[in-house]
């Protein structure tokens, strides 16, 4: 318990679904992870696994009235969020917790100047004058790499590059000094060589500000960058989570591993991809035992029937698979040595 | 910004010459003459020709076309052949007011309630709110003014005796006219901005609007608004002049001393001055409209004035 003031976001046992028109959609499926002050925590995982959801949950915006947190508890700082009335959850949203979305192309309203958008934040929620809020907007500008603010704030987001719209997203989320940023694949939309230039000046902000971040993301490469802490989804649920170093180089999970297998190598000749045979499950009707066993060239009987337990192979690092139940222990030989 | 509204005021002139030339061709193509019948008086011979020479009639259509132009670039139209005590610009003078104040009520009306209407149905997609907005603006669109106006004056004029049934006195006299008018374009409006509100709210920028914890009502008109305008200002134009063209009709049913009575009357009596001055009024009332809404296109959307700037 004395632990929990170390901790900014604790999230457990977090379940969402959404009503579509072919039936209940439980895209998220007992979700649990924390983070720090300061630490990066990267969620990994194909499209559609999850990882998105969750930060809409975390965010307080799941899209009404058809995405709802039906289980579970998001406590930042201490405080629940799940039954927050949405009058209160504003006051979070932008202030301690801000969020950066992938296409910085749309994520901005082409209709209003960049200042007018990079202010009403900080105008609205810490009710500061117009003039201070343009002075901070400037600041802002200017610790993401953009010159010329006063020019810039009259601009509109049509006159600006794919790269410069998301540094100014960026300057958006921070305006309000959050504690927490979730950025939701930031990097996504971009050519490589800004890619490195947005990571690099989330590094940077991360030095000055000392904020903590979620970064969302299906590029290993980003996660290498960027993460301290790294939680690999794969439909709806972690299954597997640890320091960037356990999930790089000692990854439990088979689906962490064909991952890493999947990543394209220069230096290593190969004339095919590695892929992942086969498609995530249906989560209209999730399956009874391991989501991924269909896919799993270690599976076993008990995976198809119970979902796998939460095994620790060490502090921080923490599988969900039967392979690391005990008596799994001679089976999992046999299929290495296969 | 000052060459686009140079080019804008030529193409403007052109239009009007064009639109000049096809009223003079459509007006001697109408058969009769103004002289056909005087106030009821048959008159004779020789004082029918030294009244068509009076106004020019006897020249060749050539000659008079040029008379035309000369009198519609200076604005003399000279009096009305009809009343000869009024010249077309004194008939101007009075019925416009009148008729500029129902139009531009109407489209005041039409606009605040149409885009109110929309909006609420839009946020309350699917819900009672929406079926309702829907259910009216499928009623309104549907009955034509004129049916609207005559139920308007047997209900509330003659049935309820709330508001007066005719006639154009005062505040009461204008409520009835302004709803018959206002009704359809309302209805046009409302499902315009319904359709451009439910889409614009799905957009990312409305989620990035969210994600600061701007208030609904802040995001609706900052964010949403403004965006799911475009629409409505495009057909501004068109509803401008269905709005000024059915004010001929209202006028006439209210007994409102409007241009649109002249207008009509004119045409009937061939009363040549009023009916070019009528017309090239409506026609520059109308392309100033057009004119006005392609500002407002700049003043929305910034990315449409400067591909305007830059052409």
């Amino acid at each position: 318990m004395a632990k929990q003031s170390d901790k900014l976001l604790e999230v457990n046992n977090l379940h969402v679904s959404f009503k579509t028109h072919g039936g209940e959609v439980h895209a998220v499926r007992g979700v649990a992870f924390d983070i720090k002050q300061g630490e990066t925590l990267a969620i990994v995982g194909e499209s559609g696994c999850g990882k998105s959801v969750t930060s809409l949950a975390v965010m307080g915006l799941l899209p009404k009235p058809n995405g709802k947190i039906i289980d579970g508890s998001i406590r930042f700082k201490g405080t629940e969020m799940t039954t927050l009335t949405p009058k209160k959850m504003r006051r979070i949203q932008g202030v301690n917790v801000s969020m950066i979305f992938q296409d910085p192309m749309t994520a901005l309203n082409p209709t209003l100047t960049i200042g007018s958008q990079l202010t009403e934040g900080i105008i609205h929620q810490k009710k500061v004058s117009r003039k201070e809020a343009h002075q901070k907007a400037i600041e802002m500008l200017h610790m993401v790499g953009l010159s010329n603010g006063e020019q810039r704030m009259k601009q509109y987001p049509y006159q600006f590059s794919g790269g410069m719209r998301q540094r100014i997203v960026i300057a958006m989320a921070l305006i309000c000094e959050p504690d927490l940023i979730i950025a939701d694949e930031p990097t996504t939309a971009l050519d490589v060589t800004i890619q490195a230039q947005i990571l690099e000046l989330f590094d940077h902000i991360q030095e000055e500000t000392g904020v903590s971040m979620i970064m969302i993301t299906h590029d290993l490469g980003v996660v290498a960058k960027t993460a301290d802490r790294v939680a690999v989804m794969y439909a709806g649920k972690i299954v597997e989570m640890g320091s960037k170093r356990d999930i790089f180089y000692r990854a439990k999970h088979p689906y962490t591993q064909a991952l890493l297998n999947a990543i394209v190598r220069v230096d290593i000749p190969a004339d095919t991809l590695k892929p992942i045979e086969g498609a995530p499950p249906d989560l209209f009707a999730p399956p009874d035992g391991c989501a991924f066993c269909e896919r799993c060239p270690f599976a076993m009987e008990v995976c198809q029937h119970v979902q796998p337990p939460t095994s620790m192979v060490d502090e921080n690092h923490a599988v969900d698979c039967w392979l690391l139940d005990k008596r799994a222990d001679t089976i999992r030989q046999k299929v290495e040595i296969l | 910004m000052l060459q686009f509204v140079c080019k804008r005021f030529l193409a403007m002139i052109l239009t009007l010459w064009v639109i000049a030339t096809l009223t003079f061709l459509l007006m001697h193509s109408i058969p009769g003459s103004p002289f056909n019948s005087m106030n009821g008086k048959v008159l004779s011979d020789a004082a029918v020709k030294n009244m068509e020479s009076h106004y020019h009639i006897d020249q060749p259509l050539p000659i008079q076309y040029l008379i035309y132009l000369k009198s519609i670039a200076t604005f003399t139209y000279g009096p009305s052949i009809k009343q000869p005590s009024q010249t077309v610009n004194d008939l101007l003078g009075r019925g416009f007011p009148v008729s500029f104040e129902l139009g531009m009520w109407s489209l005041v009306v039409a606009v605040l309630s149409g885009v109110l209407l929309g909006v609420f149905a839009a946020l309350k997609h699917n819900g009672l709110i929406d079926y309702i907005a829907m259910t009216v603006a499928v009623f309104g669109i549907s009955i034509p003014n004129f049916v609207l106006a005559t139920l308007l004056i047997q209900e509330l004029a003659v049935h309820w005796r709330l508001l007066p049934a005719g006639t154009w006195q005062g505040l009461s006299y204008m409520i009835m006219p302004i709803i018959a008018l206002a009704t359809a374009p309302m209805a046009i409006i409302a499902r315009l901005i319904r359709s451009s509100m439910l889409e614009v709210l799905t957009q990312d920028y409305i989620r990035t609007a969210q994600a600061k914890g701007l208030s609904p009502f802040l995001i609706v008109t900052k964010h949403a608004l403004k965006n799911a305008l475009l629409p409505v200002v495009t057909v501004l134009g068109t509803l401008a002049a269905s709005i000024l063209t059915g004010t001929f009709v209202i006028e006439k049913i209210f007994a409102i001393p409007g241009m649109g009575k002249y207008f009509v009357d004119s045409i009937n009596s061939r009363d040549y001055p009023v009916i070019m001055g009528t017309t090239m009024f409506y026609s520059a009332l109308l392309i100033v409209m057009l004119f006005l809404v392609d500002i407002a296109y700049g003043w929305l959307d910034p990315r449409i004035k400067i591909n305007k700037e830059g052409r």
